[in-house]
């Protein structure tokens, strides 16, 4: 029970990893399959910043009558998400935008009933 | 069948994880290279958030990547859509009163409250790409209160472009005037003032605006179609 609890943060980014994954897998709505790209990527960045965490510290920002020896958690993991996130967004709004595409041409969002896709 | 394949899949990337992960112990100082950054940050960039400072100056490079990054997606999503202008141009409903009325009272607090996340960024939390996302949900907004009005993505497009430059500009001074690319050339300044730590307020209002400008014209595109 203590390593759940010690662990929850990892559960929790992982179980998102591996939902973002199912969903891309076994879904044939593309809507769907690009909601499982930001379950995706939502999992990689609670799992970078929960391995970034240390315990008792406090953020990296300091401030006026904050001594500077104050201990705070590891900032590479948060510089990284913060751009991760942004990155984030541009891909699913790419991916929104071919979908609409997609839509246009086939008239159809399964991924079953486009001929082209078919070998 | 694919549904029992996928979810195996799943299970074997699940015990990878669990493998993985289990050697990671949880909140436990790990890395020295944070260390650094957090015990000399302050002295070397003087930028009291330390998340800025790893974003803009230690690994400037990278941010200068990634900000290419979105302006690549940017470019193909209007390039994706564009051919498809033409398509959609149906007479569009105007929003009710209440949210035409509300959205432009609200409009320019929400810019000031974006410019101000992105001015701040090496003080406060925030930065230029979360500035720039707030700053694009103002557009977002006017978007929302006047469909038929579609702001120019022309303007946008200009002031993106005028803000990337000004990034590599002040990059490229760094070769001439300091250490080497993006490297710090103006004084650090008091410690904790608005103008302070060098470059990162001036590349951190750039980034601000690209990614205001950005995500504004993503939005356009997007909101352009049915």
């Amino acid at each position: 029970m203590e390593e759940i609890a010690n662990y929850m943060y990892y559960f929790g980014g992982g179980g998102l990893i591996l939902i973002g994954l199912y969903m891309v897998l076994a879904k044939t709505n593309l809507i769907k399959i690009i909601l499982g790209l930001s379950f995706l990527d939502t999992g990689t960045h609670v799992l970078l910043i929960a391995i970034g965490y240390v315990r008792g510290r406090t953020a990296p920002i300091f401030s006026k009558g904050m001594a500077e020896t104050t201990p705070v958690v590891d900032p590479v993991p948060q510089a990284l998400v913060l751009t991760a996130i942004v990155i984030g967004v541009g891909v699913i709004a790419l991916a929104l935008a071919l979908a609409i595409r997609v839509y246009r041409h086939y008239g159809t969002l399964d991924v079953r009933k486009m001929k082209g896709l078919k070998w | 069948m694919r549904k029992v394949l996928a979810l195996l899949l799943v299970l074997a990337v699940g015990a990878g994880f669990c493998a993985v992960l289990a050697e990671i112990p949880f909140g436990e100082d790990k890395v020295d290279v944070a260390n650094h950054y957090v015990n000399n940050g302050l002295k070397e960039t003087g930028a009291a958030n330390i998340v800025t400072s790893v974003v803009v100056t230690y690994r400037g490079f990278d941010t200068l990547g990634e900000v290419t990054i979105l302006f690549i997606a940017a470019i193909g999503l209007g390039a994706v859509l564009f051919s498809e202008k033409k398509a959609g141009d149906k007479e569009k409903e105007e929003a009710s009163l209440i949210v035409r009325t509300g959205s432009k009272l609200l409009f320019p607090f929400i810019i000031l409250f974006g410019a101000y996340i992105f001015m701040h960024g090496h003080l406060t939390p925030g930065g230029g790409f979360q500035g720039g996302a707030v700053i694009a949900s103002g557009f977002l907004l006017m978007y929302l209160a006047w469909p038929a009005r579609v702001a120019g993505r022309k303007r946008f497009s200009v002031v993106e472009s005028l803000a990337g430059l000004a990034f590599v500009a002040v990059g490229i001074l760094g070769i001439i005037y300091g250490a080497g690319f993006l490297a710090n050339f103006l004084p650090l300044g008091t410690r904790y003032a608005l103008l302070s730590a060098g470059v990162i307020p001036i590349i951190y209002v750039a980034i601000g605006l690209k990614v205001g400008a950005e995500f504004a014209g993503m939005v356009g595109d997007l909101m352009g179609r049915e």
